[in-house]
């Protein structure tokens, strides 16, 4: 390096004492600011670490669960009640419910329809009513597993200890529920998935058109100018604002449309508004237009201009170039960018809250016109609630959230190395 | 020859004009913003609220009556004031002891008969200038002082470049004068980790360890469970990857003759970096903490999550305050009904909140422009 002169190579005595009793503290000055440095690197990955342990602790580990009624006791001649007929787990619901209640299943569907998983549920969820009583986070229940076990002999004599992943298929494939036990994230994936699915569909060709005009088709007048400062501000602006944005136009104005009474397409009339996934979609979409500009404008930039003139030179019109030249070869940077911004929408939840996310949905959406929950939305509201149990699910809900984002993250890179050898 | 000719096509004139639609729909998001953004705020500055003066009429008024006798109890009416009984819009244009002359039937109300004991009512607007100098906000009572939100925006965001301006100006300064290609292949996707996780699971970090970390060092007296201190922090935490992948490209803008010539007159690596190769850079850096800024003012989740609920107007970082954003969410988070206050207010804070990012985001491209040292 440039600063490590061997002594030999200063010439004169004087220069060196000139400059020798200095030169030690600036290098000394050196080593403590690279020290500082270092840290700051270190603290930003000890902060990641950091969240990631956070959410892990919490998703698995010890849990404490009281049954309001005993399993043993509900066995008939002895066969436990995971192994019992249809018939006798029918009858079991039937002596320990409500009668009102037990009419509103068979009133669902005929009880001789029920699968015997239904209602072995039916009978966990009504009749045994388990109830976690406390959890243990992953280090405690590593660490202190026997200190666990004694303090929750004595605190809960009647539950079940237990080394418990919160993150389960259950857990997956079940509806949303007031007990954290039951709940599940399978309505808010599939709203998070709908909702992605309408802003791809709006942002995606809009995006990749404006880029293709900024690059290809402008000159530079004044509004193109305007249009092209505009699109940088626009992706400074916060979520929230496009929320409210949202909030206004979709959901209020656009209403007809987005509730889905222009088409005839209303289950009921008296709750349609425009709450729907469409409204969210569309704002969402709104909001990712810019990223998906900017980035398929660099890709389009990246392509070089000989194959445009080439083209151009074989008498091939503007569109003809564009079309199959310009955009083939800019393909996969601008589908790279479109995954990072749809990520980046997966994860939004503040315009959604703003939007109108209704948080308890037990049903599956069933198209754009539905009312729905999200991933994202899903979490901030198990947070928001002031039971432990329910920061767990949270937990088990965020690992969901982060292994959707890691699979949409690395698509993108795939796509950015298996191509990018092609120019 | 002719086969040679141009040929019209129709066609191409209608994607361009859609491929034109495409980008002009950014003008129509901005033009939509500013426009509801403008209207609904306009609408929650005109807004006419009832209040009651606890004031009576204390005789039978008649239609063609022109003055009212009232009881002195309540506030004091005074002339000009616009006045509301029953479901008529009067305004005051003398008062005499308990005699009230007013014009009737104002805003296309009917003038009709009342009896008395009816009580007064009298106008009240929020007003731009109490909204922009008070310090409570409490829609319940109609008083609506944006301080108290504006203060817990800013001190959590304070909080937050407190931690990632040093932070991250650090570890770009690492990544550019200091890190071997190996340390950045690495380095470089952890910092990108860090930016691609949502924002409400750093609500979730904030809330279960931020806080209770925050306190079981200040202790539980001190820290209350929702505070603004912990929000700020992970916020800074969040836009991290943010001013150290900004700053970062600057430094290493500063082209590779400027490090060399300075190595070369003796400089250490340390003064390159720090004396010659940062104020090179300086115009990109200053625009990476102004964006910084604005993103940690907008910032949302966070605060939603863990700085809590209720406005609060406080300089205490361990009380909990509500800020601009995190008001909005739990404002909108029940089914909000329109042209209620409460609607027409979240739109009032969202202009401002817009203003103000708006406004640091043209500031920071302007720095960059206007400062940008060019070395060719």
């Amino acid at each position: 390096m440039f600063n490590k002169r061997k002594p030999s190579q200063v010439p004169h005595d004087a220069e060196k004492d000139a400059f020798q009793p200095h030169l030690h503290s600036r290098h000394r000055a050196g080593r403590v600011w690279l020290l500082v440095f270092q840290v700051s690197t270190l603290i930003g990955i000890v902060a990641l670490s950091a969240l990631l342990y956070n959410v892990a602790n919490a998703a698995f580990g010890y849990a404490a669960i009281e049954n309001k009624v005993d399993p043993a006791s509900l066995s008939i001649n002895g066969i436990p009640l995971e192994q019992l007929h249809p018939l006798d787990l029918t009858y079991i619901l039937q002596e320990h419910v409500s009668e009102g209640l037990f009419r509103k299943f068979a009133r669902e569907k005929p009880m001789e329809e029920y699968s015997r998983e239904e209602i072995y549920d039916l009978v966990m969820r009504w009749v045994v009513q388990p109830q976690v009583v406390e959890t243990w986070t992953l280090f405690d229940s590593l660490a202190h597993r026997d200190e666990i076990m004694r303090q929750a002999a004595e605190k809960y004599p009647q539950a079940r200890i237990f080394f418990r992943s919160w993150l389960t298929s259950q857990f997956l494939t079940t509806p949303q529920s007031s007990k954290p036990e039951f709940a599940g994230v399978r309505t808010a994936i599939l709203g998070s998935l709908w909702t992605i699915l309408i802003t791809l569909l709006f942002a995606f060709p809009v995006g990749v058109g404006a880029a293709i005009y900024l690059e290809e088709y402008t000159i530079d007048t004044p509004l193109n100018r305007i249009i092209q400062t505009n699109i940088n501000n626009l992706a400074g602006v916060p979520s929230i604002i496009y929320g409210i944005l949202g909030l206004a136009i979709f959901v209020r104005l656009l209403e007809p449309l987005t509730s889905g009474a222009l088409f005839g397409y209303v289950k009921d009339a008296t709750t349609a508004n425009g709450r729907t996934i469409l409204s969210a979609g569309l704002t969402l979409g709104l909001l990712i237009l810019p990223l998906i500009i900017i980035n398929a404008q660099e890709a389009i930039r990246a392509v070089p201009g000989s194959l445009r003139q080439a083209s151009l030179g074989l008498g091939a019109t503007r569109w003809q170039t564009i079309w199959h030249h310009v955009l083939p070869s800019a393909l996969p940077g601008i589908l790279t960018g479109a995954i990072l911004a749809v990520s980046r929408a997966v994860g939004e939840t503040a315009p959604l809250v703003v939007v109108g996310a209704s948080t308890f949905i037990t049903f599956d959406p069933d198209g754009p016109f539905s009312k729905f929950t999200t991933l994202p939305i899903q979490i901030y509201q198990w947070t928001a609630r002031p039971q432990a149990e329910f920061r767990n699910i949270a937990a088990a809900a965020i690992l969901v959230l982060l292994a959707l984002l890691l699979t949409l993250n690395a698509s993108a890179v795939l796509l950015r190395n298996r191509f990018s050898r092609r120019l | 020859m002719n086969k040679l000719h141009k040929r019209p096509r129709r066609g191409e004139g209608f994607i361009q004009g859609f491929l034109f639609l495409a980008a002009a729909l950014s003008i129509l998001t901005t033009v939509g913003i500013v426009y509801e953004l403008g209207k609904e705020s306009l609408n929650f500055f005109t807004r006419q609220m009832w209040e009651n003066t606890n004031k009576q009429i204390v005789a039978d008024v008649r239609p063609e009556d022109l003055t009212l006798t009232i009881n002195s109890s309540g506030s004091d009416l005074h002339s000009g004031e616009i006045i509301k009984i029953s479901e008529e819009i009067m305004q005051v244009t003398a008062v005499a002891g308990g005699q009230v002359t007013v014009a009737r039937g104002l805003q296309n109300t009917t003038p009709g008969a009342y009896n008395a004991g009816l009580d007064i009512f009298e106008s009240r607007r929020v007003s731009l200038v109490k909204f922009f100098t008070t310090t409570r906000w409490e829609p319940q009572i109609g008083n609506f002082g944006i301080w108290p939100l504006l203060n817990a925006t800013l001190m959590t965001s304070l909080m937050a470049m407190l931690v990632a301006l040093p932070l991250g100006l650090s570890i770009a300064i690492y990544l550019s004068e200091y890190a071997s290609q190996r340390v950045r292949s690495w380095l470089k996707p952890i910092l990108e980790v860090l930016a691609g996780i949502p924002t409400v699971v750093y609500g979730y970090f904030a809330l279960t360890f931020m806080t209770p970390l925050l306190r079981s060092v200040f202790g539980k007296g001190v820290v209350e469970i929702y505070n603004t201190a912990a929000a700020g922090i992970v916020i800074g935490i969040l836009v991290i990857p943010l001013v150290s992948s900004m700053s970062e490209d600057a430094l290493r803008a500063v082209p590779v003759s400027l490090r060399q010539a300075a190595y070369g007159l003796g400089a250490t690596r340390l003064e390159v970096a720090l004396k010659v190769v940062l104020p090179a850079a300086i115009s990109g850096i200053t625009a990476a903490f102004i964006v910084a800024i604005s993103r940690a003012i907008g910032e949302t989740m966070i605060v939603a999550i863990a700085a809590g609920a209720g406005p609060n107007f406080t300089f205490n970082p361990f009380k909990s305050a509500e800020t601009m954003t995190g008001h909005i969410v739990r404002i909108s988070g029940g089914d909000l009904s329109y042209d209620s206050i409460d609607y027409n207010s979240i739109f009032a804070i969202g202009l401002v909140l817009f203003v103000i990012t708006l406004g640091l985001n043209i500031v920071s491209q302007r720095v960059v422009r206007k400062f940008r040292e060019v070395y060719d």
